[in-house]
């Protein structure tokens, strides 16, 4: 089957949803420019030649207003994809994604919706503290946002597909080192076989990456890859590691992540994202109120440090989780 | 026309020329491998940062963008330490935390440059807010481009700044593309200056590539911020020699709007102006590149030879 990266997935993605339905369309910096870069990223790249200019949007550089347009497009029933280019500017965009985006069905008593979506590129990637943030869990912690967090190509494409046709405003988060062609890094190629065919995944369902016995791993985005090349090293220590990539962190799939618990009582949770607050502070909260029975061991995280993200690669590359700290992390769980 | 003593003239130039040949180097060594991470490079644009900062004490402060090196050398950073931070080592401006897009050193009056389009320019404007509290004679200065001028950051500070008379000068460096998106697309109106009308203060266009009429317009602005008469917009119209960042090939540039902007090198202008006023010898001009060829030698052999930071050093300075 042909291989897709991630760029072109998303690519295909919105090709396909916006030759489906007219109401769909993109807005957002740099990504229809003749000659330009096709977004910060190249997903939209060649986009307009198809769809024209109308309805692949370039914006000046002005995030909160661009964010409140693609709410009141969604609330008159159109359908946007506004592209972000860095996560960190997703702060810029906050008032309207928090108290307009989320709200505004509830305090219509569920008289209006609004169906928009969001790509955010989030990850370090050696560019610096104001490019580099993953920010998933602020968005986690507002009420009425979905959270999606494609891993692979194939993901990315099915996801990309529901987030465009859910009623609801839905983040999708896409890491900046697994857009490309080759992995940037050891093991971590997300190019991946996507069928010509049409499908689409449905949000709240995990993906079990890797089936193991002894320890369960909950991990998003590039921390996926991360946790498979721990899992190999530690098999050599003859320890079975099962990953869950839960795709979607509003919903989650709670009923996966228990069942594997079932198997292997010991839980490790990791995201490349401050350890204080993170999406997995909530994930063990509810494992220890809903599941602790399953549990024959304290349930860890491996997270990035509590500090803005360095610049210089000795220091990111400490900041960022990687596998030698998860395997350490995993061995200690078996050591007592 | 305010009179320019001759000495200020030959530091704007040798400064200009200064970043043009470490913007050049930078290039080399960045398409070689030898710095991590992402540059926006300056060539073009120097008569901007030094007309402006040839106005400025070393106790005055401003704020950067993305696109920082030329305000650093000409506010005063040290080319080693900036060196080093581009090659992200410790001994760099930011100790390594930083890296190309926010170079900086608060002792010579330059905040750690924001890459986020815009947020530079609410900070500058309440550096200048303190300054008046402080009942201090120091102004701030916010450099930013033109595609700051459409976020919201840049409408609330001037505003503020105006209401409270601050002692702060807003430099657009309007180099007519944010990223790829040309100036065409993304406002209605002819010159950014216009906008200053909207918050009562002056708003002034200036050939950017002039760096003589850059010097005039920003002594202008000092004086009133100075003399508490509250900010100035000056818009500054120039051109980037290269592309956005890395290796931009800018094919959404009009070929014969770069043909016509690229005959006019700032560096080039003021070298034959000052050349006709009996200021510089063309020997001068020579015996400049050679002295910063070989600051820049040093520079490199300085960076190259530092240490990296120490991994753990990520946890530092995160609490004052
Ligand atoms: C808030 C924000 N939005 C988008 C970006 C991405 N970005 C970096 S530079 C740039 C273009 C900036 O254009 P301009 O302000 O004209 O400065 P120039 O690059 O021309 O110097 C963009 C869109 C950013 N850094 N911050
Ligand atoms: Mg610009």
């Amino acid at each position: 089957m042909r291989k897709l990266t991630i760029a072109e997935a998303l690519r295909e993605a919105i090709a396909e949803e916006m030759r489906r339905d007219e109401k769909v369309f993109c807005i957002g910096e740099d990504i229809g420019i003749e000659g330009g870069f096709g977004g910060a990223f190249t997903v939209t790249l060649g986009l307009s030649d198809e769809f024209g200019h109308e309805r692949i949007l370039d914006t000046p550089i002005s995030e909160l207003g661009t964010t409140g347009i693609a709410v009141g497009a969604a609330l008159m029933g159109m359908r946007p994809i506004a592209d972000l280019q860095y996560g960190d500017f997703i702060f810029l965009a906050m008032d309207q994604l928090i108290n307009n985006a989320t709200k505004l069905r509830y305090m219509s008593g569920g008289k209006l919706k609004v169906p928009m979506v969001m790509r955010i590129p989030v990850g370090a990637s050696l560019r610096g503290a104001q490019h580099a943030q993953s920010v998933e869990s602020y968005l986690v912690h507002a009420a009425g946002l979905k959270v999606v967090c494609p891993s692979t190509a194939y993901d990315a494409k099915g996801l990309l597909k529901t987030a465009v046709r859910d009623d609801n405003p839905v983040m999708v988060f896409e890491h900046k080192l697994l857009y490309g062609a080759k992995g940037r890094k050891e093991g971590m190629d997300a190019r991946g076989e996507v069928p010509p065919e049409e499908y689409l995944i449905p949000f709240g369902v995990a993906k079990v990456v890797r089936e193991g016995g002894d320890v369960t791993i909950v991990a998003t985005l590039r921390m996926v890859y991360e946790a498979i090349l721990a899992a190999e090293e530690l098999k050599r220590a003859s320890i079975s590691v099962e990953i869950i990539d839960p795709r979607t962190l509003v919903p989650f799939d709670w009923e996966t992540l228990f069942n594997s618990l079932k198997k292997t009582g010991r839980l490790v949770i990791v995201h490349e994202d401050n350890l204080t607050g993170g999406w997995g502070a909530e994930v063990a909260a509810r494992v220890a109120d809903e599941a602790i029975d399953l549990l024959d061991a304290p349930i860890k995280r491996v997270c990035s440090y509590d500090t803005p993200v360095p610049f210089s690669p000795p220091m990111e590359n400490f900041w960022v989780p990687g596998r030698e700290r998860i395997v350490k992390t995993v061995k200690e769980l078996f050591s007592s | 026309m305010i009179k320019i003593p001759g000495e200020k003239l030959i530091w704007m130039y040798k400064t200009m020329l200064k970043i043009r040949h470490f913007e050049d180097k930078i290039h080399r060594l960045f398409l070689e491998g030898n710095m991590p991470g992402t540059i926006h490079l300056y060539q073009g644009q120097e008569a901007v940062a030094a007309g402006v900062c040839a106005n400025l004490e070393r106790s005055d402060v401003i704020t950067s963008t993305h696109r920082p090196h030329g305000h650093a050398l000409a506010k005063g950073v040290a080319i080693k330490s900036l060196m080093a931070e581009l090659f992200a080592r410790s001994t760099g401006c930011c100790g390594g935390k930083g890296g190309s897009m926010h170079v900086g050193d608060p002792d010579v009056g330059m905040i750690p440059a924001i890459a986020i389009v815009g947020g530079g320019i609410p900070v500058a404007t309440g550096i200048a807010l303190a300054f008046k509290f402080q009942k201090s004679k120091r102004v701030a200065v916010s450099f930013f481009g033109d595609g700051a001028c459409n976020e919201g950051s840049f409408h609330e500070s001037l505003n503020m700044g105006a209401i409270w008379n601050l002692p702060v000068i807003y430099v657009c460096e309007n180099n007519l593309y944010g990223a790829s998106t040309s100036i065409r697309v993304a406002v209605k109106i002819r010159d950014l200056a216009e906008r200053a009308s909207s918050y009562g203060i002056p708003g002034v266009v200036v050939d950017g590539n002039e760096a003589i009429s850059v010097y005039q317009a920003t002594s202008k602005a000092v004086e009133r911020a100075r003399g508490g008469q509250g900010p100035t917009l000056i818009e500054c119209k120039t051109y980037r020699r290269g592309g956005h960042s890395r290796s931009d090939a800018c094919n959404y540039r009009d070929k014969e709007e770069e043909k016509m902007w690229l005959t006019r090198d700032p560096v080039v202008i003021l070298r034959e102006r000052l050349t006709k006023d009996g200021i510089l010898t063309p020997e001068d001009s020579k015996q400049m590149e050679k002295e910063i060829e070989e600051e820049l030698t040093q520079a490199i052999h300085f960076a190259e030879n530092s240490p990296w930071p120490k991994p753990e050093e990520a946890l530092e300075q995160v609490w004052a």
